[in-house]
């Protein structure tokens, strides 16, 4: 194997474009490779990436593996793992970059384990070692009670990064970047498993992880009913409704509007919490919102340690007024 | 022959404590398990036992909870016995002491499974609450080359396949394939059982069986660590949050749209 050198994300596409994780991806590298004096390379899979390829340039790669085949046209995790592990070995970077998104959640830990190394999952923050050059990842542990600083004692070094924990570079038109196409050899008895069908929860209005104000309810609202104030407060607001899990696990709102550790990881600029006791699982997945605003009849709750505007009370009463007042300043 | 099903179970510190219980040694780079707080069974993995106990009812199998850590509470680790299932394997060495690693961790779970001849079906949590890795069992499935089906839902057996309702971001996709297989399952399982009355008298009776790291064969190069654990530490809160008060708990709801209002938020 030649020497490992670089940095390779590992680029997912959504549609038809690179996923807004990948473009996180990439500012993450840039970073890593200001330090290190290397290149950014990022690899692609499926049928048809000029488009995503494009993007990926303009934000930050300078050499795209286009990853060209019909069998990687829809996420398959066998055969996108045997196609990344032949291109790993390949290219054989330094460190390799991953989201850890719903594919990266199960790409990652068996690619680390194909390619015999570590892998610092869900990580909040990388950066080099100044003295060491070595990768270096806080990561939050024990549900976000504390975060643990690991290294990767095998090359590559690898790293999933949680989504939104980086902002992604502008778009640079101007940038230059090569595109390699890197043909693989793909048997289709390597997919073991078989998607039998899809089954969608329909998600209307705003979605959750692009919302701009998400209003999120917890065990204190007591039942499926007072999610549908939440819901018109949303409305009103052009925002989305999120759960905390004691939500989703009493059956009162589906599994999709979970924030959380083990749900989604959103970063709105308003994030209303109501009768949330606010776990440190639930703050993992919203810890990147500008503003929280805790709604909780618990003077104690841990969720105004975590606020920044908080009203102690009975959530009925004060979401009522909240929503008049609302509803007056947006629509008088 | 029954269907055999192996459920990997980790002791863990109850994620419940309350913050203020929450201590990490610097020097060790440990969290203290504060001694009036007994450890749980992993959140997750109750839900993997459900659903081996599930396949149990429907179809009939011995459902095996395999175990690794440096020393157990038994009463505590019985509770998937006391649910239904019928073995216990425990890997303890002090060896174990340090699970942070999941290459480590995966390498020792997966010498046990051999070592006992292997299993049609292994479920297992999606994440322990400890760590929080989430990697042990895709990396159990990758060493012992089986098919790997993540974030299950929903699990059943039938025939020689195994058919998975896994959750996606908006939903959940049916995914199935052809046993041995490994399933990793979330919380919308459902609620795991409570044990009867019936089912923790036969626990008390059963013994686990204990290996130590010697037992498993496992080769040394196999074990070192991938990762490097340099520090641990509580993050720091710097937030204050302001307060917002009423007449009366509606007015103080209006106060905090006025407040959003000047800060532009809404
Ligand atoms: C491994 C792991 C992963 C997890 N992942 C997640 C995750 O992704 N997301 C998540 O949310 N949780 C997660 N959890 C669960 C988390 O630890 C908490 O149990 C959960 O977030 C609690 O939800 P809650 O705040 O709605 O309920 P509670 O903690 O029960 O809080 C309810 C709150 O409502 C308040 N209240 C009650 N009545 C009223 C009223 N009338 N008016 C106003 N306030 C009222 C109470 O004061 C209380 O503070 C996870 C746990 C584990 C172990
Ligand atoms: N020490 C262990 N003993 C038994 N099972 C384990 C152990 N560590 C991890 N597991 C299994 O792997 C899952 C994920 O763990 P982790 O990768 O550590 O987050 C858990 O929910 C268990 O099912």
């Amino acid at each position: 194997m030649a020497e490992a050198k670089g940095v390779l994300v590992l680029g997912e596409i959504a549609g038809a474009e690179l996923s807004s994780s990948s473009l996180e991806l990439l500012a993450a590298a840039r970073k890593l490779s200001a330090s290190l004096g290397e290149e950014v390379a990022i690899a692609l899979l499926g049928d048809t990436l000029d488009v995503p390829a494009k993007t990926a340039i303009s934000h930050g790669a300078d050499q795209v593996y286009a990853v060209n085949h019909p069998q990687l046209r829809q996420y398959h995790p066998d055969l996108f793992l045997a196609a990344l592990e032949t291109l790993c070995r390949e290219a054989s970077p330094r460190i390799i970059l991953m989201s850890r998104s719903n594919q990266g959640r199960e790409l990652g830990p068996r690619l680390a384990f194909r390619l015999g190394v570590g892998l610092a999952q869900d990580s909040l923050e990388i950066a080099l070692d100044p003295a060491t050059k070595k990768l270096m990842a806080n990561r939050p542990v024990y549900g976000g009670n504390a975060v643990a600083v690991v290294s990767c004692n095998a090359t590559p070094q690898m790293a999933a990064i949680r989504p939104k924990a980086y902002e992604p570079l502008a778009a640079d038109a101007a940038r230059q970047g090569k595109i390699t196409s890197f043909p693989v050899d793909l048997k289709p008895e390597a997919a073991r498993s078989r998607v039998v069908s899809v089954v969608k929860e329909e998600a209307k209005g705003v979605k959750l992880e692009e919302a701009r104000v998400v209003v999120s309810g917890g065990r204190g609202l007591g039942g499926p009913e007072p999610f549908k104030n939440l819901d018109a407060l949303a409305k009103l607001l052009g925002g989305a409704v999120g759960a905390s899990r004691a939500a989703v696990d009493s059956g009162w709102i589906p599994a999709s509007h979970q924030v959380g550790l083990t749900g989604k990881s959103i970063t709105p600029d308003l994030y209303i919490t109501v009768a949330i006791s606010g776990a440190s699982q639930h703050m993992a997945g919203c810890s990147g919102a500008k503003v929280i605003v805790a709604i909780n009849k618990d003077a104690e709750a841990n969720i105004f340690k975590e606020a920044r505007y908080g009203v102690v009370g009975d959530w009925q009463k004060v979401l009522t007024g909240f929503t008049e007042a609302v509803r007056e300043l947006t629509q008088g | 022959m029954a269907l055999k099903i192996a459920v990997l179970v980790k002791q863990v510190l109850d994620p419940e404590m309350p913050v203020a219980a929450f201590r990490i040694d610097a020097g060790t780079k440990r969290v203290v398990p504060p001694p009036s707080i007994p450890p749980v069974v992993n959140g997750f993995d109750e839900n993997a036992v459900e659903a081996a106990l599930r396949i149990k009812d429907a179809a009939g199998a011995a459902v095996t909870a395999i175990s690794m850590g440096p020393s157990f509470a038994l009463d505590v680790m019985k509770k998937p016995l006391s649910m239904g299932a019928d073995e216990l394997v425990l890997l303890q060495d002090q060896a174990f002491d340090n699970t942070s690693d999941a290459f480590f961790t995966a390498q020792v779970l997966a010498s046990a499974v051999r070592k006992l001849g292997g299993f049609d079906l292994i479920i297992c949590g999606r994440q322990a609450s400890d760590w929080d890795n989430a990697q042990v069992p895709l990396g159990v499935a990758e060493l012992l080359g089986v098919a790997c089906i993540s974030l299950g839902k929903k699990v059943e057996v039938q025939g020689a396949k195994v058919v998975v309702e896994r959750l996606i971001p908006d939903g959940y996709e049916v995914v199935e394939a052809s046993l041995p297989a490994l399933v990793t399952v979330s919380n919308e399982l459902g609620q795991p059982r409570y044990p009867t009355l019936r089912g923790i008298m036969a626990a008390t009776r059963k013994r686990p069986t204990i290996w130590k790291l010697s037992d498993l064969g496992v080769a040394k190069e196999q074990l070192q660590p991938r990762i490097t654990l340099h520090n641990l530490f509580v993050p720091q809160r710097s937030k204050v949050c302001e307060m917002i008060e009423g007449d009366d708990a509606a007015d103080a709801g209006r106060k905090l749209a006025m407040k959003l209002r000047e800060a532009k938020l809404i």
